[in-house]
């Protein structure tokens, strides 16, 4: 039931969407957000599938591995669709009781819910083909000119690689414990949603308590290791611009150059 | 001139729990380890030799006495870092001391921290994956490797910082015997190898039987120190201290005690079978 949240894992490969730097994966992904809201038709839509799908066969993720990951996200997805599709004024479709579908709400349901997907997409595609190590030290560097007003950099990617070490061993802890309590009698399954939130007590305890004492033992670890924060620290792989890294970026400007003639003159 | 790595002198350290109590962990130790020596120290749970091990990193810091490490006082805070350098730590679970999600990148962890150049830090990491035989691995995410591997990676994270004497806080502890061998098999590469100094905690006799040096610890003192055979031939000794023997001396010490003359100081099968 844990194994199957595909957001934040890394897809190891070795292809041109895997080699670009991070920061201009990030940069793009951005823009690409960007674009998605600029977007008001339909026809848009066809360039960021061409885009996505383009992204999808250079990286060589299977498109299946991308799409499981939008099963957690499914419930999000249905609920914008059915919420546009009730409240959206126009003509009736059909009626029941109260409730009624108009033509505009399923157009917009559609639409919202076509945004939300892509958007899923397409930043799942940044993590699946960036390794968290690089992804942290794309948004350390991004986030540097920030240092000077005070913002964390190094501290804030230090803490999401942390993060992202630690997510598949707590997971894996998890199913330990919640076997663990099972074994014992402990139901995770029955009952109403109360019931249910209560008999999570017992399996976040110890979790929690657990994660302490890693988060102990591991600052410990880094400081035997001589870890005293970002200063004077170098990399092993030093980020370097090379001419797919423009391109890339130049491509995604192409894309929201569109996007935006889309909008205003067409 | 200089042959001593780790001298400790009239070591105490003291803690308060809880309680308020102050519970004395360490009680005036002193001792001296060799450049290139291998110690084991051995005592069960609460002997104060993890707070030893600790010590030796500067991760804690003496109550009373002093502690040097090649030369450093470990009270000097501005030696820290080096310090930390010369020697390497390797704690006892493998889940809690890798930091980066991919081996190579954890191994680089160390040095990284050093301010030691990119190129340099390449070779490093490439050489220590190689020492501990994990190179095929060095794109893998340590949460997928068995815990013998991981104490492996961890164990090149060290290295990769050029330490002269690496510090084992029971690292085989929480491995399958399989995992252990792996990691037993690595330090004493470490050691006759690459001349590394080891100061290896453990609780596990047979770790035990090839050090050049044994230390036992109890209620934080030192209250035996000798080479295995001195150490393990006190069968009546070790065993008021709660300690095992390795088991063939143990067979022995029983065989002995049935009146059948064998030597006390049998520490494996091999040289027993030749007295036998």
């Amino acid at each position: 039931m844990l194994k199957n949240i595909t957001i934040g894992q890394y897809f190891p490969g070795k292809t041109i969407i895997h080699k670009l730097d991070p920061r201009i994966k990030i940069l793009i992904t951005l823009l690409f957000i960007f674009s998605l809201f600029f977007i008001d038709s339909f026809t848009p839509y066809l360039f960021v599938v061409a885009f996505i799908l383009t992204s999808v066969g250079l990286s060589k993720v299977p498109l299946k591995f991308i799409l499981k990951g939008l099963k957690p996200l499914l419930i999000i997805i249905m609920i914008t669709f059915l919420i546009n599709a009730i409240l959206t004024p126009g003509e009736v479709l059909y009626r029941l009781g109260p409730v009624k579908i108009t033509i505009e709400g399923l157009r917009q349901a559609t639409f919202m819910a076509l945004r939300l997907i892509f958007l899923i997409v397409g930043t799942s595609l940044l993590t699946l083909t960036t390794s968290p190590i690089s992804l942290t030290d794309g948004i350390e560097k991004l986030l540097n000119p920030f240092k000077r007003i005070g913002l964390p950099a190094h501290e804030l990617a230090m803490m999401m690689t942390i993060a992202l070490r630690f997510i598949p061993t707590l997971l894996e802890e998890t199913d330990k414990i919640m076997k663990a309590q099972m074994a014992r009698g402990a139901d995770f399954e029955s009952g109403n949603i109360m019931n249910r939130a209560k008999s999570l007590v017992p399996l976040l305890v110890p979790l929690f308590i657990s994660a302490f004492r890693r988060a102990d033992e591991l600052a410990m670890a880094m400081e035997a290791r001589c870890y005293r924060g970002g200063d004077n620290r170098t990399r092993m792989k030093e980020l370097s611009l090379e001419i797919r890294d423009y391109l890339a970026l130049g491509i995604s400007f192409v894309l929201l150059g569109i996007i935006i003639l889309f909008r205003y003159f067409i | 001139m200089n042959n001593t790595m780790i001298k400790v002198d009239n070591l105490t350290y003291e803690y308060t729990n809880n309680e308020d109590k102050t519970n004395i962990a360490l009680d005036n130790v002193s001792l001296e380890i060799e450049k290139g020596e291998f110690v084991v120290v051995l005592g069960h749970n609460g002997s104060g030799k993890s707070t030893f091990a600790k010590h030796i990193n500067a991760l804690l810091l003496p109550t009373k006495g002093n502690i040097y490490v090649n030369g450093m006082n470990t009270q000097d805070e501005e030696k820290l870092w080096d310090i930390r350098q010369t020697a390497g730590m390797v704690f006892q679970n493998p889940d809690n001391q890798l930091v980066a999600t991919i081996v190579e990148e954890d191994v680089a962890f160390g040095p990284e921290n050093q301010g030691i150049e990119p190129k340099e830090i390449r070779r490093r990491v490439d050489r220590a994956l190689e020492i501990v035989e994990m190179t095929k691995y060095k794109e893998h995410a340590p949460h997928l490797l068995s815990g013998g591997q991981k104490q492996r990676i961890a164990i090149a994270g060290v290295l990769a910082m050029n330490p002269e004497c690496i510090v084992f806080d029971e690292p085989t502890a929480m491995l399958d015997p399989s995992g252990r061998i792996e990691v037993m098999n690595t330090i004493k590469k470490l050691n006759k190898e690459e001349g590394k100094t080891i100061v290896h905690i453990t609780h596990y006799m047979d770790e035990a039987v090839e050090a050049d040096r044994i230390i036992v610890m109890e209620e934080g003192k030192v209250v035996l120190e000798g080479t295995p055979k001195e150490v393990f031939s006190q069968v009546d000794k070790m065993k008021e201290y709660g300690l095992d023997i390795p088991q063939v001396t143990e067979l022995s010490y029983k065989l002995r005690s049935e009146g059948i003359e064998l030597p006390l100081d049998v520490l494996t099968v091999e040289e027993m079978v030749k007295l036998i």
